[in-house]
């Protein structure tokens, strides 16, 4: 079985979000970068896929130079090789024509990816590059198992979950808990030194939105405080200053 | 041209937040405002949709469209596009909203703005304000292509109740089997809850509640408050509580007009997930947890004590 799974590097989720030049870059100014927490959830998968049924797997980003560590990471933790797509992804358009290319060319069984990154939270390119492909795309799931060329999910609805079959190939936006997260050991970090990553470069492709600006919510106001015992104070705060209730 | 809405039902009822979508396509006053319904429902409760703006309601009534299948849906959706010569389709955040837009974005052409979180500015080209970084930020966003999708938050407008009763119209969209490729097997979804992203007010509870058995305090209130309860990550990691309540970086984003957390430390991660919240109160009883710096108001105390007393004093003021 080939499994590609794509992977985000984004800022850790204890980032402080700042911007320069006007509010229209982020500013990645002592921002430790990490594989997106969903990603991770299906790289842990995959891994366990391949230790229970064999499997090759591969790594895919879209981006540029400045990923390679993150990249590396993903190869430390079991992927087997890894392919960057040398462009900036501008949206999730874009970055999912780039997707499909790669997959188009390898002929992947599953295709992993997480339910949404955790910069744009747009929870869209796996949708496009199952529509993109022409083959089933399925999100938010948090089981995975394969079995004779089908895979059972179990997806995550409002108020609960339902169990879903699909015939491969798919695309999954995984989330947990299908896996536990996995830390690279020192094995796993010597290894992937040796792993291929490929630089590959993109298609022509283009995309259908452009940021002009970045906001950032106005500062919360300072907290009032009310006594344990005052609770008759909260409910009327609540009811005329507030007006929530 | 037209605006497309597609309403997602609950068990026979139409979604609030769907209602919202309706709303905020009206809002647009780029009428007419078409809804798009699949699956069962009753042709009363889909005229209703014009109380919220509405001009038009098409249902495919097909009872293979009463399960979400992603790709089916996406064609019914895009054929909808095409027949209605609508530009716009609107739509709440869901699970499955999000993940059939996706694929229509391709099969349609069209831009996509997800997570927006106010009408948009036509003034010059069309753009959104979406919420990134899991709230922590916006990004104003420019849609360039013919057709445009939208999907929103919670509460990016206010609901609209004053219309006047909408027609039901038959839609017949071509169903192809290879779209059914997929089959849903079992359906387990909790009866009678509010739904969390639907919900108002949110009460929430962390590990400061010791153990599931404790949950009836959260409950309690949340019963108070007509509210739906949720819970941070090492809750449902420790299976105190299903995974789908889980708010936060890697759960849930809700923004309601209320939440309430109780035994909540505040972690970054905890907080992404609920700072869109209009009103935040804590109860807690560490006063140096950094939930203090992100609410409204805010109780030091023990929750054993106080939940109790807060659930009674919501009683007894209605
Ligand atoms: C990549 C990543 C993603 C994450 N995603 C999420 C996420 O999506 N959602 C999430 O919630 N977390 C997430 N986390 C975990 C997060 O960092 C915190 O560990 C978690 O939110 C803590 O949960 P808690 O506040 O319930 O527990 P704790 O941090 O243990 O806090 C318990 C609180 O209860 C209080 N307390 C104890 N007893 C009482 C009492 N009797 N009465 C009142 N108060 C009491 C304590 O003072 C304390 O503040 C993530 C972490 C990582 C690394
Ligand atoms: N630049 C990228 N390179 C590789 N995979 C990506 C990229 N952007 C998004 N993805 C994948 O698509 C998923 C959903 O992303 P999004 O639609 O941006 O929320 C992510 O969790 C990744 O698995």
């Amino acid at each position: 079985m080939k499994i590609l799974v794509c992977i985000t590097h984004v800022p850790d989720t204890t980032s402080r979000i700042a911007f320069t030049d006007d509010h229209t870059k982020f500013d990645s100014n002592g921002v430790q970068y990490i594989i997106g927490p969903y990603d991770d959830y299906a790289l842990a998968r995959a891994v366990e896929l391949k230790e229970e049924l064999g499997a090759s797997i591969t790594a895919l980003h879209v981006g540029g130079p400045e990923a390679d560590p993150t990249i590396r990471k993903a190869l430390a933790i079991g992927a087997d090789n890894a392919i960057r797509v040398n462009v900036q992804g501008e949206d999730s358009y874009h970055v999912a024509q780039q997707i499909a290319a790669v997959a188009k060319e390898h002929e992947y069984d599953l295709i992993l990816m997480g339910r949404e990154s955790i910069d744009f939270n747009g929870g869209q390119v796996h949708g496009m590059v199952g529509a993109l492909l022409n083959i089933p795309s399925i999100s938010p799931v948090m089981k995975l198992i394969i079995e004779d060329g089908v895979a059972h999910m179990a997806r995550e609805i409002e108020g609960g979950k339902e169990l879903v079959e699909v015939p491969l190939p798919l695309v999954a936006g995984c989330q947990e808990p299908i896996a536990e997260w996995k830390i690279p050991n020192m094995r796993g970090i010597m290894s992937a030194r040796s792993k291929p990553l490929e630089i590959v470069a993109p298609i022509d492709s283009e995309s259908r939105t452009s940021t002009l600006k970045f906001q950032l919510p106005p500062a919360k106001g300072s907290v009032k405080m009310i006594g344990a015992d005052q609770v008759e104070e909260l409910v009327t705060l609540l009811k005329n200053e507030a007006k929530v209730l | 041209m037209s605006i497309l809405v597609f309403v997602e039902g609950d068990q026979g009822k139409i979604k609030n937040s769907s209602r919202e979508a309706v709303s905020y396509a009206a809002a647009m006053e780029q009428s007419p405002v078409v809804a798009l319904a699949l699956g069962s429902f009753q042709a009363t409760e889909l005229e209703t949709l014009g109380t919220n703006g509405a001009d038009k309601v098409l249902h495919a009534s097909s009872a293979q469209l009463d399960q979400g299948i992603i790709q089916a849906y996406a064609s019914v959706w895009a054929q909808a596009l095409e027949q209605s010569d609508a530009d716009t389709l609107v739509l709440a955040k869901s699970a499955l909203g999000d993940a059939v837009a996706a694929r229509v974005s391709v099969l349609s052409n069209a831009s996509i703005g997800s997570n927006v979180v106010e009408l948009p500015d036509t003034s010059d080209g069309f753009k959104v304000k979406r919420s990134i970084y899991s709230g922590k930020a916006f990004a104003h966003m420019k849609l360039n292509s013919d057709r445009r999708i939208l999907t929103l938050n919670k509460n990016a407008i206010e609901l609209k109740t004053d219309g006047e009763s909408a027609q039901v119209e038959q839609f017949n969209p071509e169903l192809n089997q290879q779209d059914f490729k997929v089959t849903i097997t079992s359906t387990d979804r909790a009866t009678g809850e509010i739904l969390l992203p639907e919900a108002d007010i949110v009460v929430s509870g962390g590990r400061g509640l010791k153990g599931p058995e404790n949950w009836h305090l959260i409950e309690d209130l949340a019963l108070a408050l007509g509210a739906a309860t949720s819970c941070s990550k090492p809750v449902s990691d420790m299976e105190w509580r299903p995974h789908h309540e889980h708010v936060g970086q890697t759960g849930l984003k809700v923004s309601p007009s209320l939440y309430i957390a109780i035994g909540i430390s505040g972690a970054i991660q905890h907080l992404a997930g609920v700072n869109s919240s209009k009103v935040i109160v804590v109860i807690n009883k560490d006063p140096e947890a950094p939930f203090f710096k992100a609410a409204d108001y805010g109780i030091v105390g023990d929750a054993f004590e106080v939940v109790p007393k807060l659930t009674a004093a919501i009683n007894s003021s209605k």
